[in-house]
């Protein structure tokens, strides 16, 4: 059990760019598009786009348990050992760090390390270090996945830790407009999914 | 928002243009584009120096293509006010005007801007102080015609500039020519640059005018009675109007010469034959005698008479009917002497300034022409011949003065501006301290040289193509203020240009018609004098 209870797990794998974490609990990464902080020298910001749950040993997949259950909840409940054969695991993107407790819109001059704890960020967190839209240039420049629907969650969740949360998407918006120019079309994607 | 230099709010950064076609500035996002309007003063902050422009278009530009096509889902508010500004922005035009050194730009005053400011300098809107900067205050040289566009302060005509050149003033009528001018003659009354000779078609300069919706305004003779006399050519009508003038116009026929008659052969209807006719008969009887004799003759003499001068006998017989005419006009007499026009240069010497009022005849051109035409042309014939024995010596030289002349484009067309009296003084200039102000609503009628020595222009509204062309003819930024023009008010607003204003600039007319505006021009009720002399008289002699 974590002692902290924002804690999430663990960095597995780490780049300049991004890392992977392993989930303390299974199933319990956070939800796309939030953004997380590692510990680690050059404690980073990153904001969750991939979230994976499977066997810990790659090479076996997990087999149908479910034939005789009557819910999907009995098979977990009747299996108490698959909490420890199955992971879950999230991948981040990287979008700033700190110094001395203050934001820094840039990447870390070190990726975290293997083992480096991250931690989901507080509304208070979130809205301080999100009040800059900078931060939205590594991420929609990533080329992740889905980059629309993960910017669109990312800044859903941003707009609600900020005091005023329209102002603050027509702001984003209009950086993105730069980021991304002669995509309007994408743009208007990522705003019309982060006002749903 | 004012930015450090006090000047109005941000709209944006210059991205492109040239000083010949102006700049662009790219409207900010935070800037609404309805809030703009043609003809707004800006001022851009150079890295050294302002600069001081006006908006001249103003345009949508996006830069994604695909907008036109497909329009982004603007019943989004975030995506709307997104968009708005950043894919889809405004960009205005503005043609930088002046230059002002310096970072706060009160060193030398403003000077013609000879270069753009760089690439990103931010624009704002003019303020108060800014435009207070460039067009002065008003004092005993400016005289102030009117406020910016949205705006208190005042913009000032350097009125001794004015009067050293030929002015003139259009607009379609009812688009507020007169009361322009109006305005004018008071301010040249009232900073004593010149004296006024105004001839006053629709009596609405001296007396009571006319204003559009306002009813009756006070003329100037009303405003300043101790300054100004009225001549009229007819007695009966200004009587009845409750008018006594201070001296009636009459005009022999012995004083009209060929000249004039040519002047008239546009309103006559006469052929250029029968007009030049009128010199066969002047020469045949002498100038004294020439309308009279010829005017007395019937049909059988006239035949003879053809023969005699050698005249095409129709064309004689059209200008004796046409020349019938005047015999309508009870301001003609058998014979007169000199008299009115003594009369007028004594006014005009005494710095009185003179109108001269046409009564019924208002609507009758070719009495306006004729008149007009006389007068001036011996009032400037007195002009020359005393500016040339003055030598040189300024205390001699006669007055300054203007003659304000409408329908200018009846005496300047190009077919007849050569020769008349008008079109020589709106070329010599001030070389015989008289300069025209040409009131009139088809600036596309008068000759192109006259148009083009005319020092400042005041346009009112003008729609039709070639009056705006003949308007904006060789000015600098002609194309930017061809849109301007097109796009005034019809009411109480004009774009000012040319010598006595450092830049051409949109003006929302003073007003005139109210008791305040009579107050600020200087018009004080009879019982305010009263009082102000009473007052002055305690002062002196000790009031209890």
């Amino acid at each position: 059990m974590a002692v902290d209870e924002a804690r999430l797990g663990e960095v597995v794998e780490t780049t300049t760019t991004g890392f992977w974490a392993h989930c303390y609990r299974l199933y319990e990464s956070p939800p796309l598009g939030a953004l997380v902080r590692t510990g680690g020298p050059y404690p980073a910001y990153a904001v969750t786009h991939h979230v994976a749950t499977q066997g810990i040993d790659a090479s076996r997949r997990p087999v149908a348990r479910g034939a005789d259950a009557a819910t999907e909840e009995a098979v977990y409940l009747s299996n108490p050992q698959l909490s420890q054969l199955l992971r879950t695991e999230f991948q981040a993107v990287v979008v700033g760090h700190s110094v001395d407790g203050e934001p820094r819109y840039r990447l870390p001059p070190s990726p975290p390390p293997i083992y480096a704890f991250v931690h989901a960020c507080g509304p208070e967190e979130i809205r301080r270090f999100t009040s800059n839209v900078a931060f939205l240039r590594p991420l929609a420049t990533s080329g992740v996945p889905a980059l629309e629907e993960v910017v669109a969650a990312c800044l859903s969740l941003a707009a609600q830790a900020q005091p005023n949360p329209n102002g603050f998407l027509v702001e984003a918006g209009r950086q993105l407009m730069g980021i991304l120019p002669g995509e309007l079309r994408r743009v208007e994607a990522i705003l019309r999914g982060a006002t749903r | 928002m004012t930015n450090a230099h006090g000047s109005g709010k941000y709209l944006g950064m210059v991205v492109g243009g040239s000083l010949s076609r102006g700049v662009e500035v790219r409207l900010d996002a935070n800037s609404q584009v309805e809030e703009m309007a043609l003809g707004q003063h800006v001022v851009i902050q150079g890295s050294s120096r302002r600069f001081f422009g006006v908006i001249t278009d103003i345009a949508l530009e996006s830069s994604d293509e695909s907008i036109k096509g497909s329009p982004p889902d603007m019943s989004n508010p975030v995506v709307a006010q997104v968009v708005a500004g950043t894919a889809a922005y405004a960009t205005l035009s503005v043609l930088p005007m002046l230059s002002l050194e310096g970072a706060l730009g009160a060193v030398d005053g403003p000077s013609p801007a000879k270069t753009v400011p760089p690439h990103f300098a931010p624009v704002h809107l003019a303020s108060e102080e800014d435009v207070q900067m460039v067009f002065g205050a008003e004092d005993n040289r400016h005289f102030w015609v009117g406020n910016p566009l949205d705006m208190e302060t005042r913009v000032c005509l350097d009125l001794e500039e004015f009067v050293t050149r030929s002015n003139g003033v259009f607009g379609k009528s009812g688009t507020g020519k007169s009361f322009l001018t109006r305005l004018l003659l008071v301010g040249i009354l009232q900073k004593s640059a010149a004296v006024n000779l105004v001839f006053d078609m629709e009596s609405e300069y001296g007396w009571m005018g006319t204003s559009e919706g306002a009813g009756m305004v006070k003329g100037i003779k009303q405003l300043f009675p101790s300054q100004v006399s009225v001549f009229s050519l007819d007695e009966e009508q200004s009587r009845r109007r409750g008018v006594s003038p201070d001296y009636l116009i009459r005009v022999g026929y012995n004083q009209i010469t060929p000249e004039d008659v040519e002047l008239l052969r546009e309103t006559l209807g006469l052929s250029e034959v029968a007009a030049d006719a009128a010199y066969n008969l002047a020469g045949r009887f002498g100038q004294e005698r020439w309308l009279r004799s010829f005017l007395e003759m019937d049909g059988p003499e006239l035949r003879e008479l053809a023969g005699e001068i050698n005249v095409n006998e129709r064309a004689l017989s059209t200008l004796h009917n046409r020349l019938g005419r005047l015999k309508r006009f009870h301001f003609i007499t058998e014979r007169e002497s000199e008299e009115s026009v003594e009369e007028i240069l004594r006014n005009l010497d005494r710095g009185i300034h003179v109108v001269v009022e046409f009564g019924r005849y208002r609507h009758e051109l070719s009495a306006y022409m004729l008149v007009a035409n006389l007068l001036t042309r011996r009032i400037h014939e007195r002009y020359v011949r005393r500016k040339e024995e003055a030598m040189g010596d300024s205390s001699r030289e006669p007055r300054p003065l203007v003659i304000t002349i409408e329908e200018a484009h009846r005496f300047l067309s190009p077919s007849i501006a050569s020769q008349t009296t008008f079109g020589n003084i709106a070329r010599e200039m001030r070389k015989y301290n008289v300069t025209l102000l040409v009131v009139d609503q088809r600036p596309s009628g008068i000759e192109e040289e006259v148009m083009s020595q005319l020092g400042t222009k005041l346009s009112c509204l003008l729609d039709n193509e070639r009056d705006v062309d003949a308007v904006t003819a060789g000015v600098s930024g002609a194309r930017e203020l061809r849109s301007v023009l097109s796009k005034l008010e019809s009411k109480q607003q004009s774009l000012i240009f040319g010598h006595s204003v450092p830049m051409p600039i949109v003006v929302k007319v003073r007003d005139y018609g109210t008791n305040e505006s009579y107050r600020e021009l200087g018009f004080r009720e009879a019982s305010e004098i009263r009082r102000e002399m009473e007052r002055d008289a305690n002062d002196l002699f000790g009031g209890r």
